[in-house]
């Protein structure tokens, strides 16, 4: 099994990646507090990032609305916890099916009526913008003022209920990002991914070679929904704080797609560059500025649509594929190198 | 509750719906011609809408009057946008050209976070606090004038594309884009000048606006989305599509907030579209594409 | 049941357009026939209703002896056609070989069978030393080939070829001539081709089904069509190529 996954991968793709893990596994020992939470959350967008690209990289479908299911995984957890008590590792099954219910829901909307491309974006903002106003509203957990956990007690790590110090959540999510690099790197080399990337590329041909364009197309919208509720959990359980208007908002679904768009849409080291790039530029820029005592919303933004503007405008297929050539990590690590 | 407040609320609805039918009516010729979705739609129309807000308080000129500047610096901003950024991606695939549309969207809308601050701002007119009445019917004043300018704005935008040359050659444009190159036409300037006309449209429709509702930034986002339902369910790249999807949203939203509650009203409009897409993808007044 | 295909009296309207109209004709197992017809005579529109790209207003087209008019092209595909289309589609970001798995993967139960199916057909069109080349890399006559190879990656018992010689030097035409020939006589796959290049249909086909204003004229052999009056005076007024 391990030996087929590795079968293919360049030799020195794979001694970056071991490097790169390494120095992952070791950060936490160096980092401070803070550094620690940054490397949380370009961990967290390297998950989200790669099941956002799942759908878009690999299948071709854009959504605009990844929030949809992080919120929703985030919610379904967090109540049953709050509600009943129930760890988050069996509340995570409701998150999945919840979040995978609202991914079928979408998905055949959208494909058995033809609703394709540009709409299919607008449609996923729709969805995404319905669950943040009917979360406003849903008194179960606290509409619109907010959805609380117990804050955790930092001392003692209960892996098992999710409280816990920051560093423990730093070693979950990087191991979610690991499963979920290698997962996508054995999806990708399927038949699933070999169809997915035929319809990505041309729909028509694809369903000429006998390939069910609808039945894998959902298959694409509800892993990528499942994956990314996951996201949603530790997310619930990391900050203890959830409202409508923050996670289901559409900043939120176009911050989560900037990690793999800046670092190679389709590519399966593209997510983990780009939440790199981006966080670690955008981190430091706050540090600089709160350094000059200048503190401004919004600045954080404006300069992830810059990067954004840039990248679209010069780097068309993201950084990592220049970057895979120039380290001489040919069509590197990212995609399948056949022989 | 008395009939009455249904039909007021009906009528203020349609009134609102016809300044969102104009907004719309932008997003639906940049689209149709040009073939792009604008994404920065709404947050075009805020920006005009703080524009007028500054010429409101400089000039204390009406709103209505103040249209005419802000289109045309919208029809300016319009212009440049494509023929600076948007036309090198012409050619490029669907979903990269709404990336760049999304980056600027998320640039203008936190510019103006920056500039104009979070908070919500209004403009205050001397017919602010007056009414119409028609028998059972009571509505705002300042609702009608917008309602009514909207209406007097789409006419001419009809009727440049129907009777002026310009507009044929824009048409043609959307028709057939090699055609229209082939006979000598220069395509690239043409959708700089629908991109400005569209453009324009929002500017107007955002000037209007301003006499009946407060502006924020973080409307942008919501008023973009807002103007993809109204295209979608009036027919992508119908004209009068988006006036009726403008008319239909609004009449949805306004009973869908006196049913239930205002800050839910969004969701009436989502579930209108979902139905639109179910029963008839191509919108009300669209034609299906072969 | 003698002929893999039968089409009876198919029909189609595009806004109210006749692009086909009532067209019957059979494809007999193992032979190899091709659909002849002046530009915009309905030949693709055919196609198209064989594939499952659209049902036909009226009529029926019968796979085997199975009504298959209306079903989907990818159960048309796994019904046993394979297809090509007139303006290529291939899976630009992909190589070549992965766009002939794609196909193989149809009837492989494991994608790396699939990939050694894929290799034997790119070897068998002469793309062999291509296959890791980016489809977008290819010249227009190598990405004809690559349609045809993922066309058969998917096994089929009928092979639909719309205009695949076209654009193609006559050497390279001949070459592909002489692998439809072989495909036909070795394997048994009975083809139908939409072809403008003469030379090919006439070295290729058994039988010839002429098509114009959406409507069959004339079918036959080769000599037979050729002589045919009607046949004759549908393509003097509009081209010269017979």
């Amino acid at each position: 099994m391990i030996a087929r996954l590795l079968e293919g991968v360049p030799r020195r793709g794979l001694a970056a990646l071991g490097a790169l893990l390494l120095l992952l596994l070791v950060f936490p020992a160096f980092a401070s507090g803070y550094l620690l939470s940054v490397g949380f959350l370009i961990l967290h967008f390297a998950f989200v990032g790669q099941a956002w690209n799942i759908m878009m990289g690999f299948a071709g479908q854009l959504s605009l609305g990844h929030s949809l299911y992080v919120g929703l995984g985030a919610y379904a957890a967090a109540a049953l916890y709050v509600h009943f008590g129930i760890s988050p590792w069996i509340g995570l099954g409701a998150s999945v099916g919840v979040a995978m219910i609202a991914g079928a829901v979408l998905g055949f909307l959208a494909f058995r009526f033809g609703v394709a491309g540009v709409y299919f974006a607008i449609l996923t903002i729709a969805f995404a913008e319905f669950a943040r106003i009917g979360f406003d509203h849903f008194s179960w957990v606290q509409g619109s003022s907010g959805f609380f956990l117990p804050v955790a007690n930092y001392t003692t790590n209960d892996l098992w209920n999710l409280r816990g110090s920051p560093k423990m959540f730093y070693y979950l999510m990087l191991a979610m990002s690991v499963a979920a690099f290698v997962a996508c790197h054995a999806l990708l080399r399927s038949r699933m991914g070999y169809y997915w990337q035929a319809i990505r590329e041309s729909p028509e041909a694809a369903q000429a070679l006998g390939v069910n364009v609808f039945r894998y197309k959902m298959a694409a919208v509800v892993i990528s929904a499942a994956m990314t509720s996951l996201a949603g959990v530790v997310f619930a359980f990391y900050y203890n704080n959830l409202f409508p208007e923050q996670i289901f908002h559409i900043s939120r679904s176009i911050e989560l797609i900037l990690g793999p768009i800046i670092g190679g849409i389709g590519t399966l080291v593209g997510p983990l560059v780009g939440a790199l790039l981006l966080t670690g530029l955008a981190e430091g820029m706050r540090e600089a500025m709160l350094q000059l005592g200048v503190e401004v919303p919004g600045v954080k933004q404006v300069f992830y649509g810059i990067c954004l503007l840039l990248v679209v405008m010069f780097l068309p297929h993201g950084v990592w594929p220049p970057l895979a050539r120039h380290l001489g990590l040919e069509r590197g690590a990212g995609r399948r190198e056949e022989r | 509750m008395p009939v009455e407040i249904y039909l007021n609320v009906a009528a203020s609805g349609l009134l609102t719906g016809l300044v969102y039918g104009l907004m719309a009516l932008g997003l639906s010729v940049i689209f149709g011609v040009v073939r792009v979705v604008n994404f920065a739609h709404g947050e075009m129309m805020t920006l005009a809408m703080f524009l007028t807000l500054v010429l409101f308080n400089a000039l204390k000129l009406d709103p209505l009057v103040l249209m005419v500047p802000v289109a045309a610096v919208m029809f300016v901003l319009g212009y440049l946008m494509q023929a600076g950024l948007i036309n090198p991606f012409i050619n490029r695939p669907e979903h990269s050209q709404f990336m760049l549309l999304v980056a600027i969207a998320l640039v203008l809308v936190n510019v103006q976070l920056i500039v104009f601050g979070p908070d919500a701002q209004g403009i205050r007119t001397r017919y602010s606090f007056d009414s119409f009445k028609l028998g059972p019917l009571v509505t705002d004043a300042s609702k009608v004038y917008a309602a009514g300018a909207a209406l007097v704005v789409a006419a001419a935008l009809f009727a440049f594309f129907r009777f002026t040359l310009l507009g044929k050659a824009i048409r043609a444009c959307a028709d057939n884009y090699d055609g229209a190159r082939v006979v000598g036409l220069n395509v690239k300037r043409l959708y700089a000048l629908t991109f400005g006309i569209g453009s324009a449209c929002v500017g107007a429709a955002g000037a209007m606006l301003m006499v009946v509702s407060d502006v924020t930034p973080a409307i942008g986002p919501a008023n973009t989305l807002l103007a993809f339902v109204i295209v979608i369910t009036g027919g992508l790249g119908s004209m009068p599509g988006a006036l009726l999807g403008g008319l239909l949203i609004g009449l949805t939203e306004a009973l869908g907030g006196v049913l239930f509650t205002p800050s839910a009203k969004s969701m009436f409009a989502f579930a209108l579209l979902v139905l639109v897409l179910l029963f008839r993808p191509q919108g009300i007044l669209g034609r299906r594409e072969t | 049941m003698s002929a893999r295909l039968e089409v009876s009296a198919i029909s189609k309207s595009f806004r109210g357009l006749r692009a086909v109209q009532g067209a019957s004709f059979e494809v007999p197992a193992g032979s190899i026939v091709g659909l002849i017809g002046p530009n915009g005579a309905g030949k693709t529109t055919c196609f198209n209703m064989i594939a499952g790209v659209f049902p036909p207003d009226a009529g029926e087209v019968h796979l085997e002896g199975r009504r298959i008019d209306g079903w989907r092209p990818d159960q048309v595909c796994a019904a046993g056609v394979g297809r090509t289309f007139q303006i290529v589609k291939p899976f630009s970001g992909l190589t070549v070989l992965e766009n002939v798995t794609v196909g193989a993967l149809l009837r492989s139960n494991d994608v790396s069978s699939a990939q050694k199916r894929a290799d034997e057909i790119l070897e068998k069109l002469g793309l062999g030393p291509k296959r890791d080349l980016l489809a977008s890399a290819l010249t227009l006559p190598d990405r004809k080939r690559l349609e045809v190879a993922r066309a058969l990656a998917t096994q089929p018992r009928l092979l639909l070829l719309d205009e695949v010689m076209a654009g193609l030097r006559p050497t390279e035409c001949d070459q592909m001539v002489a692998v439809f020939r072989e495909l036909n006589r070795a394997e048994g796959i009975t083809i139908l081709l939409i072809e403008h290049v003469m030379r090919a249909v006439m070295a290729l086909a058994q039988r010839i089904v002429v098509l114009h204003h959406g409507e069959v004229i004339a079918q036959g052999t080769p000599e037979e069509v050729v002589r045919d009056p009607a046949v004759l005076e549908s393509y003097l007024g509009e081209e010269t190529e017979i």
